[in-house]
């Protein structure tokens, strides 16, 4: 019995395919959940009115204008390439320098900004001012900046990876201080 | 003569019986990666660099606020801030943080993370109210979303 068996004609299949995949390609966005992660101080209470005094030398200032231009330690600054730099070296004083900060947990980075600052400038800076504190995080934790940083972001899953980042951030909290931004610009 | 008429009569074919495999592959990785946008960002995305980034634990603890101008003109030029599919005011923020916190398991209101994702050039004024208000709305974990540059600046 030489039937030929009923087939479905598949030639076809590769384009129907391909339009399906065309589709999915134009509709799809790759979810870009990644980012500087902060935490928010808490609401200011109204009837508390306590101006912490700082001392001057635990501060590092950072202050960005609504043209983006930037003022570091009442410096104006041009290349922020060495900024980063410099705040480890104000983190790490530890009282060696008396005009700097006296301990790591007194030490804060001030970044006070301007309500015409663009956003751009403003997560550039946070970027550096982050990226300080954690080279300084990964390297007492004796891995590197990325791989931190990735323990950072499993703490609650992975017990290895919380304990690094316990080791990382001992003595050292993320003194970043966001002020309100002052209203020169708009 | 008749030797190379052989030569000529051998086919050249790339065998393309298994490309719809391989097509479906592809069409079966982005049918899985791809998500339906509930809603069309109505305002300008253009995000900021940053090279110290962080991935978020979780994605379902996450809310997203978009902040730039609008694409739309008839919206007018002044920065707005997109929660969901419409444009609140910063007023609004604090009822949003609480609609979004309901959606939540009671044990995890407290882990929701806003995600700000704000155009490169929204302006700091606009960002520094919505924190302002997320203060007090008790969603005090932000994430200024951030593209990868750590590859074209070495650090």
């Amino acid at each position: 019995m030489a039937r030929s068996t009923p087939e479905i004609p598949n030639a076809s299949m590769a384009d129907i395919a391909f339009l399906l995949l065309t589709f999915f390609l134009v509709t799809t966005t790759i979810n870009n959940d990644k980012g500087l992660s902060i935490g928010l101080p808490p609401p200011p209470d109204p009837n508390k009115k306590d101006e912490v005094k700082m001392q001057e030398k635990n501060l590092f200032k950072i202050q960005v204008n609504s043209s983006d231009a930037l003022l570091v330690e009442g410096e104006p600054m041009e290349d922020v390439s060495g900024l980063k730099d410099m705040i480890i070296k104000f983190i790490k004083n530890k009282g060696v320098d008396p005009s700097s900060s006296e301990t790591p947990e007194k030490a804060i980075v001030s970044f006070k900004t301007d309500r015409g600052t663009s956003h751009k400038r403003f997560v550039e800076i946070l970027d550096i001012i982050q990226g300080a504190y954690y080279d300084i995080y990964a390297e007492q934790a004796g891995v590197s900046n990325k791989e931190f940083r990735e323990a950072a972001s499993a703490i609650g899953t992975d017990p290895e990876k919380r304990a690094i980042y316990e080791r990382g951030k001992k003595d050292y909290p993320m003194n970043i201080s966001i002020a309100e931004p002052t209203k020169v610009g708009n | 003569m008749s030797k190379f008429k052989k030569k000529a009569e051998v086919k050249q074919e790339i065998p393309t019986s298994s490309m719809p495999d391989v097509v479906f592959m592809l069409l079966f990785f982005f049918m899985v990666t791809t998500e339906m946008r509930k809603s069309s960002i109505e305002v300008k995305q253009q995000i900021p660099k940053a090279a110290q980034l962080r991935k978020l634990e979780r994605k379902t603890l996450v809310a997203n606020l978009y902040i730039g101008q609008p694409t739309e003109a008839k919206f007018g030029t002044e920065e707005k801030i997109q929660a969901n599919d419409a444009f609140i005011s910063t007023e609004d923020i604090i009822r949003w943080v609480n609609e979004e916190k309901s959606k939540l398991a009671e044990a995890e209101r407290e882990q929701l993370t806003i995600a700000i994702k704000g155009d490169k050039d929204a302006k700091r004024g606009i960002i520094a109210d919505v924190e302002t208000e997320l203060r007090k709305g008790n969603a005090r974990k932000v994430l200024y979303t951030a593209a990868d540059n750590s590859n074209a600046r070495k650090n």
